[in-house]
């Protein structure tokens, strides 16, 4: 009877132990003995998980290599080397978060350097002394916020690039609205920038006298002012403003379940001073001077992308443009590339780009000029020439990552040849890693 | 005239094709949705478009730059 009860004590003992440890929390993380096998797993609890909190969505990183030749410089006034090499590196870090509303925030920072050499820079000076090589810095930021549910977005970014002899702000804004069915998608934006020019002239045309706020002073081509009394120092040279505002435009529409094409079209105009100082121009006499051009200009590109998934694994991705302004230059421009997915983590992509364009009215080549025109320019960018540029691009994306590392989702590689009928060759590499 | 005829030709084909267009569901856009398939630039692909804008007199109407920064050399 003893063991009956003894019994019933313990069964009852045991159930009131097993009900409490399923009602209490558990705290044998502390009570355990320091010597175990059991070790605890600190995971964060899912509870603490918060979708709203800001984070790196995804990092880019685009790296070029760039190299031309030719023989139609615009700084030795349409003949001389246009040998340039230069090295593009940008790095964006992409933040998003939402918002009380549940709306999508992105925030892009970006930083952009490029270091380049060029042959004819060496001849500003006319004895080929000046620094033939330059480096360009270029942050920009870029908010943007995203109504899923009504399917809009709007955003603001800002720009800035700096040279020795340039410097340039832009900020835009941008608006987009998917249609009822979300099968189209109009997008505009608005920018404008605004540039600084630094007046530095070829060393045999340096103005005798540069008037500015502080007095009258002689610049030269370093930067080195010499004051009315001889006595030399380092000091600003002067710079004159170019603005250019544009509105560009887009609707992109789904025709089917294989293919969708986007309009594109884009009015910009330019003002103030719109050529550079130390590109010369000869005249029939065989006199030199800079180029002169209006200061104002009116750009009207309009275009059309068009993309269609062939069977299983090709894709045929299609550009055209037209472009005309007001300097009298007209021109097309035909894209076609041709991605073809080996795997589906793994494609490569041909491409043919071809160009042409029609010459602006203020453009003659070398010793050609009349000194009777009223503006004129030996810039090759403003002959009419045709170009062709080709090559091939690889995109690697697999689900584990690029070799193995989970962190590099995407990388693409792009070799393009590019040539001109004004003689003009170049040749640019490419690769563009993107981190998640 | 050749030229004019192409172009209206074109902008007719377009129009056809923009008012042809079925309504597509969500999963009837996995081919649409491909990276490939993107409207736009690869970003790749942006030493380019920023080199060819300064060789060329054309810019524009490509989603990219339409000011900003020297070109110089």
């Amino acid at each position: 009877m003893r063991k009956v009860y003894l019994s019933i004590v313990g069964f009852s003992l045991l159930c009131r132990l097993n009900s409490y440890a399923q009602t209490k929390q558990d705290t044998s993380l502390h009570t355990r003995p320091a010597v175990s096998l059991y070790t605890p797993v600190n995971t964060p609890d899912t509870a603490t998980y918060n979708p709203r909190r800001l984070h790196i969505d995804e990092i880019d990183f685009v790296s070029s290599y760039y190299h031309q030749n030719g023989d139609h410089s615009a700084v030795t006034g349409g003949i001389g080397t246009e040998r340039v090499t230069d090295i593009s590196n940008g790095i964006t870090l992409n933040f998003v978060w939402l918002n009380k509303m549940m709306n999508k925030n992105t925030l892009s920072v970006g930083l952009g350097f490029d270091y380049h050499t060029a042959a004819s820079q060496a001849y500003v000076s006319a004895t080929g002394a000046s620094s033939p090589s330059g480096t360009r810095i270029y942050p920009s930021l870029d908010w943007t916020a995203e109504n899923a549910k009504k399917g809009n977005s709007f955003g603001l970014g800002a720009y800035a690039s700096s040279e020795y002899n340039y410097n340039s702000l832009g900020a835009d804004f941008h608006f987009s609205q998917k249609t009822a069915d979300r099968n189209g998608e109009f997008t505009a934006k608005l920018q404008g920038y605004f540039d600084e020019v630094k007046l530095i002239y070829p060393s045999e045309l340096i103005p005798n006298t540069t008037s500015s706020a502080d007095g009258t002073v002689v610049t030269s081509a370093s930067g080195t002012v010499i004051s009315g009394s001889g006595s030399s120092h380092k000091a600003s040279i002067p710079s004159s403003p170019r603005t250019t505002l544009s509105a560009s435009f887009s609707y992109s529409q789904m025709i089917n379940s294989r293919l969708q094409i986007m309009f594109l079209g884009d009015v910009v105009t330019q003002h103030g001073y719109l050529g550079l100082p130390f590109h010369r121009v000869y005249f029939t006499n065989g006199k030199d001077t800079v180029e002169h051009l209006p200061s104002s200009r009116f750009k009207l590109p309009v275009g059309f992308r068009l993309n269609y998934f062939l069977g299983d694994n090709i894709i045929i991705r299609s550009y055209y443009r037209y472009y005309a302004d007001s300097w009298g230059v007209r021109s097309n421009t035909i894209g076609l590339e041709v991605p073809y997915k080996i795997t589906p983590f793994f494609s490569i992509s041909p491409f043919y780009r071809f160009y042409n364009q029609s010459a602006a009215r203020y453009f003659a080549p070398y010793e050609a000029h009349s000194p009777t025109d009223e503006y004129y320019t030996s810039n090759y960018e403003y002959s009419k020439f045709n170009a062709n540029f080709f090559g091939v691009g690889f995109r690697i994306a697999p689900p584990n990552g690029v070799f193995g590392w989970q962190g590099l989702h995407e990388m693409e590689i792009r070799y393009g040849h590019y040539s001109q009928t004004t003689d003009l060759v170049s040749d640019v590499v490419s690769l563009s890693l993107g981190f998640k | 005239m050749i030229k004019r005829l192409v172009s209206v030709t074109a902008c007719i084909f377009l129009m056809l094709l923009a008012t042809s267009c079925v309504h597509l569901k969500e999963y009837q856009k996995s081919r649409l949705n491909d990276s490939e398939m993107a409207l736009g630039n690869r970003k790749v692909e942006k030493n380019e478009l920023n080199f060819e804008s300064y060789r060329e007199a054309a810019s524009g109407a490509n989603a990219g730059k339409t000011g900003g920064g020297c070109g110089c050399n």
